[in-house]
């Protein structure tokens, strides 16, 4: 297929960027979106011009490095996939794509597609563990833990940390990101003794970065590539409720 | 170069325990006093680099990813193994031993292993506190499943995302000591150059990979996590970024490489699309135990397989290995499914694949029983191919996967120059020449969470040198090199792109050096090799600058020390005249078609010294004894 791109590109951090357009030619319809990009990249490198930086890595959607805007959608037009899993066929011949980057103030551009998301780091440094010392661990099956309560916690720690969640958000809120982790240790028994301190340091490490409140769009669940559910952040409120009261002394 | 193992004397058994008791300690107060710089933030890293902070040392964690929690662990599917003998069926650290040293077929040394299954215990202890998520019961106790065609169920796992969970709870550890200031982290780092002043590993040199910036950094000891270089092949099921840079630079400087030919070829893959294929993406191995494997008897057959009769298919594994079947180990099904494709019998577009048929099992147990079983497999192989495998057979095809090979390091995990360290994948230490299913993220833990953290104060404890700043003249030397290499990179301005070079070492590899291995191949290879180089160096263009962010600088840099390595990966392979797990040389196979060890001449470790781009590097020999494994030959039949 022969498809029309219109690419957000930006030299550097400070610099002012626009949209630059290509177009690129005999694309399978079997390609990732990712390998399209390297097409036109071969492309762009043999014309002797510099090449779209993006991010990616893995390429089967589990370590999060990749994320973009296509056509305004946070990993573009499939469902729970991140963008290295988005497959050409969900595209047309003749199609006008638009590829952007993340937006949200949080996510400072360093170039093309490429945005910084030191934040996520600096909210799990916050409290985003369990304090454990190596080589203190009780044996691992002193505390039996329901296979319920088990899949739940799993259900919220297979984030992959790609930021969909804040791209799609109106208010660009890390919620879905923060909650995720708040729900998978607040969930387990391991959690439970950092349980009110986490969520509040976690909190306010994410507001401290620029994020935005929640105000209960969803828009961060159907951006998900991993399914997470806007569930968690039910609980991480009700966590923030007991934790602010409890450290009111109430 | 001196092959000291410091193996400890005395009955296995005993021998971590011996080992931790006569290694100097450091005096609490003193730990801050030393500095340890450890790249790389996967599954050794990243707990190695927590550990060493928590115990009071001052480390700086390096990664080239934007994060810690990108390194590629976070891909490992299957599980962890251990030895808990939680089901009751007969485990125990003894026999985890035993199938590790057999799996690697007679090539790994046999304390290390002996060790890595002791501390397989502690890893899952020490995952759970952290609330990695793994399976549980309904009674609310931990699940295993048994892998890779053990006879034992020690795999723990969580779902099919188990490096993940693993990665996050090393990560999240880390991060913990990053807020404590124990840790400082540089991300977006990539490592270029290791420092050694008079022959003892005194630190590194990085580019910063935004703003181009070179940089040094001191320290007392190196450590070494940067993973393997399955990526030489360029197709791989390696993420995109890792590369063989840190290891070969370390090479470079005086630290021996181990058993490079060792390398892993998965058996279930996805096989590629087309030219464009940029990686390729693996199938968790557990599909065996319900798929089975065919190709149609007719070469060239191109009906689809649904209008192909059953007397008109060759299930080829059941055919020739009647008792395990399609549950062969990984190699002999990669080289069956390769006998395949060449002769004819391919399937797909591209014919590049055989079948790994669902039918049976559906008609047998229903399509809830597999999809409960592999449902999230099933749906990445329709996202990936947009073919549904509940109706029409998978393809699949080996692709590299992991390499068991590289740099040697002793019981203490220290490389051949003092106070540089290399754990986890980047170290060749306990797979032998066959790694067993779920024992990659046993090694990296065992290394980075409870062997390294130890060893490592024995060697600063002993530690009396001058101090050594950035501002020694083997730092400015070292950072003059790097930037003189970024400079010629970017100056070539030829005709083509650096992927374009890759792929030509990488098929060259890949039939010469990939499952099947020959003398003459190999031969034609090494010469080959310096060919493809050349070219490299006068035809690459990489474009823009290096004082920006540039993907394909990265990316030019890693594969030109790919041009390096590949040699060596060759010369390996050929002075290696037997065949042994992964390594497959057509001369050397038993009359059931096997691979046919020579114990008498290659029972050794094979150490490459480097001797400079171009020239022959010199091979060092660590003996291998089997004390506790009586040596035998592997039989699938």
């Amino acid at each position: 297929m022969n498809l029309t791109l219109h690419v957000w590109r930006q030299p550097g951090p400070q610099a002012s960027g626009r949209f630059e357009t290509y177009r690129v030619e005999g694309v399978s319809e079997h390609a990732s979106f990712l390998e399209m990009l390297d097409l036109l990249n071969e492309n762009l490198t043999r014309e002797g011009k510099e090449p779209v930086a993006f991010e990616h890595d893995c390429r089967e959607g589990i370590c999060g490095s990749c994320g973009m805007m296509v056509n305004g959608i946070p990993h573009g037009p499939d469902t729970l996939v991140a963008t290295c899993q988005l497959h050409m066929r969900k595209f047309n011949d003749g199609d006008e794509i638009w590829v952007e980057p993340w937006r949200a103030t949080p996510f400072p551009i360093i170039r093309d597609l490429v945005v910084d998301r030191s934040a996520f780091d600096r909210i799990i440094q916050a409290g985003g563990y369990v304090s454990v010392r190596t080589g203190s661990a009780p044996e691992a099956n002193a505390t039996p833990i329901p296979k319920r309560v088990a899949d739940e916690a799993m259900d919220a720690a297979a984030c992959i940390g790609c930021a969909a969640c804040v791209a799609a958000c109106p208010n660009a809120s890390a919620m879905l990101f923060t909650a995720a982790k708040i729900s998978h240790l607040g969930i387990l028994p391991q959690g439970q003794p950092e349980r009110y301190g986490r969520v509040l340091e976690m909190i306010a490490q994410h507001d401290l970065e620029g994020f935005g409140t929640c105000t209960n769009h969803g828009a961060c669940q159907e951006a998900c590539p991993k399914g997470i559910s806007v569930d968690v952040i039910a609980r991480l409120n009700r966590d923030l409720l007991v934790g602010t009261w409890k450290e009111a002394g109430v | 170069m001196q092959l000291d193992s410091k193996v400890p004397s005395g009955p296995i058994q005993d021998a971590w325990d011996k080992h931790r008791f006569d290694m100097k300690l450091v005096n609490p107060s003193n730990k801050r006093k030393y500095e340890v710089i450890v790249v790389g933030t996967g599954l050794a890293g990243a707990s190695a680099a927590a550990t060493m902070g928590e115990l009071g040392y001052r480390v700086k964690v390096f990664t080239y990813h934007d994060s810690p929690r990108r390194a590629h662990s976070i891909a490992a599917q299957g599980g962890i193994n251990a030895a808990k003998n939680y089901q009751g069926d007969g485990d125990s650290i003894y026999r985890l031993f035993y199938d590790t040293v057999k799996g690697g077929d007679f090539r790994s040394r046999e304390a290390n292993v002996y060790r890595l299954a002791q501390i397989s215990l502690n890893i899952i202890d020490q995952a759970v506190a952290q609330g990695v998520p793994f399976a549980r019961e309904y009674g609310g106790h931990l699940a295993n499943r048994s892998f890779g065609g053990a006879q034992v169920s020690r795999t723990f796992y969580a779902r099919g995302q188990t490096g993940q969970q693993l990665l996050l709870g090393c990560y999240q550890a880390l991060e913990r000591q990053i807020h404590a200031g124990t840790v400082e982290i540089y991300t977006r780092r990539e490592m270029l150059d290791l420092v050694v002043v008079d022959g003892v590993a005194r630190g590194i040199v990085t580019r910063d990979l935004v703003t181009g910036k070179v940089e040094s950094h001191a320290a007392h000891a190196v450590v070494l996590a940067t993973g393997g270089y399955a990526n030489a092949f360029f197709l791989s099921t390696n993420a995109k970024a890792s590369n063989v840079t840190a290891k070969w630079r370390a090479t470079k400087r005086g630290a021996g490489f181990a058993n490079p030919c060792y390398t892993q070829i998965h058996p279930t893959c996805i096989p590629p699309a087309g030219a464009y294929q940029s990686k390729l993406t693996l199938m968790s191995e557990s599909l065996r135990n319900d798929g089975r494997i065919w190709v149609p008897k007719a070469a060239g057959d191109d009906r689809p397989p649904a209008q192909i009769p059953e007397s008109e298919r060759d299930y080829y594994l059941e055919r020739m290995y009647p008792s395990f079947g399609n549950l062969v180990p990984r190699d002999i099904a990669s080289r069956r499914a390769k006998q395949m494709v060449d002769s004819g019998h391919g399937v797909g577009e591209l014919h590049n694949g055989v079948y790994l048929d669902f039918d049976e099992a559906i008609a047998r147990l229903g399509e809830d029983v597999i999809r409960d079983r592999y449902g999230n497999l099933f749906d990445m192989y329709q996202k990936i191919t947009g073919e549904n495998p509940y109706r029409v057979p998978m393809r699949i095809y080996p692709a590299p996967h992991y390499t068991m090979g590289g740099l040697w390091v002793d019981y203490e995990l220290q490389t051949t120059v003092p106070g540089l360290f290399a754990i986890g994948e980047a170290n060749f230490s306990d797979h032998g020449a066959n790694r067993l299913g779920a024992s990659a993220l046993m090694q990296g833990l065992a290394d980075g969470y409870f062997v390294l953290p130890n060893t490592i104060g024995n060697y600063l404890a002993r530690l009396k040198m001058t101090p050594v700043d950035t501002g020694h003249a083997a730092f400015a030397d070292a950072e003059r090199e790097v930037a003189e290499k970024t400079t010629r990179l970017l100056s070539i301005k030829g005709t083509r792109t650096v992927d374009e070079l890759h792929h030509e070492l990488g098929s060259l590899l890949w039939h010469k050096c990939g499952l099947e291995r020959t003398a003459e191949g190999l031969k034609e290879a090494i010469e080959e090799i310096p060919r493809i180089r050349e070219r490299f160096w006068n035809e690459v263009n990489v474009p823009g600058s290096g004082e920006t962010l540039n993907q394909s600088l990265e990316k030019a840099g890693r594969v030109a020390d790919f041009m390096e390595f590949a040699e060596i990966l060759c010369r390996d392979a050929l002075a290696r005249d037997e065949s042994c797990g992964a390594h497959f040389r057509v001369e050397h196979v038993t009359e059931e078609g096997e691979a046919k060890r020579d114990d008498e001449h290659f029972s050794h470790v094979a150490v490459w010294e480097f001797k400079g781009v171009g020239e022959e590097p010199v091979l060092h020999k660590e003996p291998l004894e089997f004390e506790y494994v009586p040596l035998s030959q592997r039989s699938y039949k």
